[in-house]
């Protein structure tokens, strides 16, 4: 396998290689190797079931930005049919670090919105590594008005280390285009389903992700700030991260109970990016059943649930 | 439109310190900006405006408060919300540790005053950051204050006023945190839906989660002169572009040329602004203004400023002007 292992994953790469060593033995008619292959096999078993059960909240920030991990190009080819996709915000540009357009879910038509990270070097210089100008909230905006336009639901795939911190993007007003998204998805009338397949970033992430039913991928993370950035403001040292990342509970587990999200999406013990082909499966059957259980609301059901939902986010006490 | 449960809010009318409180120990206070040494006294009573530069200074929620209501109107709300640990955060102390030490000194229980009041006679539903409360930083009591204050906008038909001082997002609340930017978002959607007037008032600075959720959202957003606005920390876009920024660069003026900001005002200035434009909003008489700037202040200290500077000659309110 030439995935990218992390050293966390060392254990289980050696002992792959063990097994692959013994296998062609075996194949080979040594039957010493034969003898052993079944309890090879059990302990790469087991040691795959004690690496990637336990992954501390930073391993996942690692998975969560691995290289090979599936992006959201990849759900949309995987998960739906005649995607088309629209550019452009109708006033600036057309932002590469968004990719929006129709299709067909099941069927059905939908639009779908995703934040878009490059596979390799040359494409994230056109995607901008994900992160979004202004113009790319305002070129979602756009494409959900449509959508609520044309009555389908919206698909949207949260994956950005943040909105860009740019010159033009503060020029041209980075905050309050992601204000101005939160405040109008709220008055959508029709259903938004918001799924994080990576890294969820702050403003940048949630600029696109206000929606009735918010999913995680398993190795995902969602929070206020990366790692880094707060270690480097309340540690003063970027390499606090892992610490941070243990801190700001930014893992898919850690929001269920926060109330933040509605549900998980398992990944496959090693990740998405290493069985991506069960990943998409396990998203289309999270998305079929979401989406099923909020299609059918009235208008006015559907916004008062997203109302009651944000309205009621946060903890606090009365003294 | 009333889908959405109504709070209870509870009501304390609270004392802003007194002038000798306030200037407490320093006798002299020195510009930031251009240097100039001014009597802290002569400060105070020059709502903290360099006379020299015009730099303006911070100043805590109740200032705020204090410069811009009609003087003895102000009624406090839900003053008794104080914020969990959700997280159980630690850094180099545990959060709780962090927020109660805070309080002590600060006076406030987190980073934002609210209430109710007027400002030339007109009844508002206002929000005052406090910047000295962890940076002004915006947690669930804040998303959650702000939050209710425009509901009580919208049930009293009051015009809505915050006045954001904050570095952000609070990061020891996590997402929670960054839930509160979605709250405060859909709650001005509401105030748009109910056509309650909503005022974003800028300070220094303004920056990330407030201003990427309510404080850009208001009908107008106004800002104090040279006041640190923008959504980006400027180290971190200057790491990003590895280029040097202006100085201009992420200002209050800067915003406003970029069209995100309708009006820069001076402090001396702003409650008169507020006067005319809150009751052009209710199509009130136009106010009367007198001569005298000091009339505007509420709260002033006695003596007048010895030497206010000529801005800050403004006009007050008559309050036999109501007709409608
Ligand atoms: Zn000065």
């Amino acid at each position: 396998m030439s995935v990218q292992a992390f050293d966390f994953e060392k254990p289980i790469m050696e002992l792959e290689e063990r097994l692959g060593d013994l296998r062609r033995r075996a194949e080979e008619g040594d039957e010493r190797a034969k003898e052993r292959l079944a309890r090879a096999e059990a302990e790469l078993d087991r040691t795959r079931r004690d690496v990637y059960n336990k992954l501390t909240p930073w391993e996942r920030v690692l998975f969560a930005r691995h290289k090979d991990r599936p992006r959201a190009f990849d759900y949309i080819k995987a998960l739906t049919t005649e995607f088309v996709e629209l550019h452009g915000d109708r006033g600036f540009a057309d932002d590469k670090a968004v990719i929006c357009g129709t299709a067909r879910f099941q069927g059905s038509p939908v639009v779908v919105i995703g934040q878009q990270k490059g596979k390799d070097t040359k494409e994230n210089v056109t995607r901008n590594f994900g992160m979004m100008h202004p113009e790319g909230y305002r070129k979602a905006l756009r494409m959900m008005r449509l959508a609520e336009k044309f009555g389908m639901p919206i698909l949207v795939f949260i994956d950005t280390p943040g909105a860009f911190p740019g010159v033009g993007a503060e020029e041209r007003g980075q905050a309050e285009a992601i204000a101005r998204n939160m405040q109008e998805m709220f008055g959508l009338r029709v259903p938004i389903i918001a799924l994080v397949i990576g890294e969820g970033a702050s403003g940048g992430a949630l600029g696109v992700g206000l929606a009735d039913r918010v999913l995680m991928l398993e190795n995902a993370w969602y929070c206020v700030i990366s790692p880094e950035g707060c270690a480097a403001i309340l540690w003063k040292e970027g390499s606090m991260a892992p610490r941070a990342a243990e801190a700001l509970k930014l893992t898919a587990s850690d929001l269920l109970s926060l109330g933040v999200i509605d549900a998980i999406v398992p990944e496959p013990l090693g990740g998405a990016h290493r069985h991506p082909g069960e990943t998409f499966a396990n998203v289309e059957k999270a998305l079929v059943e979401h989406l099923k259980g909020i299609q059918d609301l009235s208008e006015a059901e559907l916004l008062q649930k997203r109302f009651d939902k944000y309205r009621q986010m946060g903890t606090f006490r009365e003294i | 439109m009333r889908w959405f449960r109504r709070p209870t809010p509870q009501f304390i009318t609270i004392q802003p310190p007194t002038q000798r409180e306030r200037i407490g120990k320093d006798l002299w206070n020195k510009c930031d900006t251009c240097g100039a040494i001014t009597r802290t006294k002569d400060f105070v009573a020059n709502w903290k405006v360099c006379p020299k530069c015009n730099r303006h200074e911070r100043l805590d929620a109740l200032e705020r408060l204090d410069l811009l209501l009609d003087e003895g109107s102000f009624e406090e709300t839900d003053a008794d919300l104080v914020s969990g640990d959700p997280l159980k955060f630690v850094d180099s102390k545990p959060y709780p540790e962090r927020v109660e030490a805070t309080r002590k000194k600060t006076g406030q229980n987190d980073a934002i005053v609210t209430g109710r009041g007027t400002i030339g006679e007109v009844p508002v539903a206002i929000a005052a950051m406090d910047f000295p409360f962890m940076g002004g930083s915006m947690g669930c009591v804040v998303g959650e204050k702000v939050a209710r204050v425009m509901e009580m906008a919208i049930h009293e038909e009051r015009v809505c006023i915050t006045i954001s001082s904050t570095g952000g997002a609070r990061m020891q609340e996590g997402i929670l945190s960054l839930m509160q930017l979605a709250k405060t978002s859909i709650m001005c959607k509401l105030l748009q839906e109910n056509r309650v007037p909503f005022l974003s008032i800028l300070a220094d600075p303004s920056t990330a989660g407030v201003m990427a959720s309510f404080a850009s959202l208001g009908d107008l957003v106004i800002s104090e002169p040279g006041a640190y606005v923008g959504f980006a920390g400027r180290r971190v876009i200057e790491q990003t572009i590895r280029q040097t920024l202006p100085d201009n660069f992420q200002t209050a003026e800067f915003v406003q040329q970029h069209g995100f900001i309708d009006l820069v005002v001076h402090r001396h200035e702003m409650r008169g602004k507020l006067i005319t434009l809150l009751r052009q909003m209710r199509h009130l008489p136009a106010a009367e203004f007198d001569e005298e700037g000091e009339q505007h202040r509420i709260n002033t200290p006695s003596p007048k400023p010895a030497e206010a500077p000529a801005k800050a000659k403004k006009k007050a309110v008559q309050s036999d002007s109501r007709k409608s």
